[in-house]
């Protein structure tokens, strides 16, 4: 009885998942795997494959709101880097977040929109016209 | 009645051993009889000979530990635990495991250090000590004096490990707030600054007397310099002389990809223990250790291209290991219950990489580098393994355990700590 629950659970999950998959369009099914490798170059080492950072030290971009909520706050984040001690679920990351603003504006909605869809996030994805209107007023 | 009398006996014995163990000296006992590893030695590999067991476990991030001359263990936390940040433990039946534990001291921090009758605590800005009773017990955990105030803290680096000598000196290390001192910390293009501002308050060892209060910058003395971060640090009564383990730079291949791949990235550059006297300079952030090439390299964000050689003012580590493997915990073993190999030899508790993506993960091991009259004997091995639960761990947060403080128990076992797991584990020989 156990197993089969276990099972029905499982079979939901897988399915939940392909129907989320599904509703991304082709476009953000491209984007996100261009991001994946704009992440693997600029922002593994520190917050690591699984996206689990590195405990005290870089934040995890795993279900945070720094992550799946507003985009204006995450490019911006992105941008222009952090000395701040961020705090996630009463714990505290001290490193230093070099600002990413080399990276060009599809690169940026690349990387976040698989950021947003990966790790177990599933948030909306991010356009190179967001990241361009963002930088224009974050100067 | 015949149980009574066995008891009187017990308890006879067990005084009779403890006055032994007074008269002898705190570093000649044998393990206690009562005293097993656990039945996988608490899932560690250790050598032949060696088992291990948990002392105490679910304790909220232990940094740095101290253990009395009565067994009893201090710990230092990183996250309070029910509002309090050193915790005492205390083995009430003899069988190794704490069953008494209270918390004192409302501060999150590293250092944690006992000599002459005093704790020594730290937080990520100020140095606490506590006197202690003729038990090694705090006397009052509300009213601790503070010996030094006012460090920096820029949350890159801000532990504060301390260790102590024989002449009443306390030793802080304030770790730089940076990575390789450039304009703009981790930034790929920017360059490195010369001289590095960072130097004249972090990136070294300050100095303070032990029994002084209020202590700051103005009155204590920048012993060492061009130490990047420091955490594992420890006096060597045999080579009076002190011994830190540097946490060598990071991103090697993020911030110059055309120079080294991410694979010369993951091993370089070398994580070092230095000997330090008062006035040496270990070249950070101008130059870093290569164990491959055995030569101090001019740091790229300086001019370095990996080859160029520099750093004639600086001196060279008296040990270096792989990069990245993170040393936390520096102790000279003088105890005598670990076979003659260990005696005066040095352990190092290595928390384990996370700089080495996508590479896999390395270290979460103690090390043993064994020193004959002041200066290492022989190559370093990894003495302590398992705590990670696993291997080729692609992250650090995946490692079950992490080594982070070590301490010498009055019959020579030797304790470790791990702020992951939240566990104390004891190693104990010959059982």
């Amino acid at each position: 009885m156990k197993k089969i629950i276990i099972t029905t659970a499982a079979f939901c999950c897988l399915s939940l998942y392909l129907i989320a998959r599904q509703t991304q369009t082709p476009e953000v099914q491209e984007s996100i795997a261009r991001g994946e490798k704009v992440y693997t170059l600029y922002c593994l080492s520190c917050h690591q494959k699984s996206g689990n950072g590195v405990p005290h030290m870089n934040p995890p971009l795993v279900k945070t709101s720094y992550v799946t909520g507003d985009i204006k706050k995450l490019v911006t984040w992105v941008l222009k880097g952090s000395t701040e001690n961020v705090e996630i679920d009463g714990k505290s990351y001290s490193n230093n977040m070099p600002a990413q603003n080399y990276l060009k504006d599809d690169q940026i909605a690349d990387v976040l929109t698989y950021v947003r869809n990966s790790f177990g996030n599933a948030s909306s994805a991010v356009t190179a016209a967001e990241v361009k209107a963002i930088r224009a007023k974050a100067k | 009645m015949k149980k009574t009398f066995v008891n009187c006996f017990l308890l006879a014995a067990l005084l009779t051993g403890g006055i032994n163990a007074i008269a002898r000296g705190t570093d000649s006992l044998r393990v206690a009889a009562t005293v097993k590893p656990d039945a996988n030695n608490a899932g560690l590999t250790l050598p032949q000979g060696f088992g291990a067991l948990v002392v105490a476990e679910n304790l909220n991030e232990p940094r740095h530990i101290a253990v009395t001359k009565q067994g009893d263990v201090y710990v230092k936390l990183a996250s309070l635990q029910g509002g309090k940040g050193i915790l005492w433990l205390h083995d009430a039946n003899g069988d190794g495991k704490a069953d008494e534990q209270k918390g004192f001291g409302g501060f999150k921090g590293t250092g944690m250090y006992v000599k002459d009758g005093y704790l020594y605590a730290s937080s990520d800005e100020e140095v606490f000590r506590y006197k202690l009773d003729a038990g090694d017990k705090v006397i009052n955990g509300n009213a601790p004096e503070k010996i030094v105030t006012g460090l920096l803290s820029r949350h890159e680096h801000e532990a504060k490990a301390i260790t102590l000598d024989n002449s009443g000196n306390i030793y802080v290390n304030i770790g730089a707030y940076s990575n390789a001192c450039q304009v703009k910390d981790r930034t790929k293009g920017s360059p490195g600054m010369k001289p590095c501002p960072i130097l004249d308050s972090a990136g070294g060892i300050w100095q303070f007397k032990a029994n002084q209060p209020n202590q700051t910058y103005g009155t204590g003395v920048r012993y060492a310099t061009g130490l990047r971060n420091v955490v594992g640090i420890n006096w060597n009564s045999d080579a009076n002389s002190l011994f830190v383990m540097q946490h060598g730079r990071d991103q090697l291949h993020d911030l110059f990809p055309t120079m080294f791949d991410a694979k010369q990235s993951a091993e370089l550059p070398a994580e070092c223990m230095f000997q330090v006297q008062k006035g040496t300079n270990c070249g950070w952030p101008y130059v870093y250790y290569d164990q491959l090439q055995h030569k101090k390299i001019l740091a790229p964000e300086f001019g370095g291209d990996g080859k160029k050689t520099a750093g004639e003012d600086a001196v060279d580590p008296v040990v270096a290991f792989p990069g990245h493997l993170a040393p936390n915990g520096l102790l000279f073993y003088t105890g005598s219950q670990f076979p003659e190999k260990y005696k005066n030899g040095a352990f190092i508790a290595f928390h384990g990489s996370w700089n080495r993506a996508p590479e896999p993960q390395k270290g979460f091991f103690v090390a043993f580098v064994p020193f004959k009259n002041g200066k290492p004997s022989g190559d370093w091995e990894i003495f302590a393994d398992g705590f990670a639960g696993g291997t080729n761990l692609s992250s650090p947060g995946d490692a079950k355990h992490r080594p982070c403080g070590l301490a010498q128990g009055p019959d020579g076992s030797l304790y470790v700590s791990d702020d992951q797991g939240g566990t104390i584990f004891r190693i104990v020989y010959g059982k």
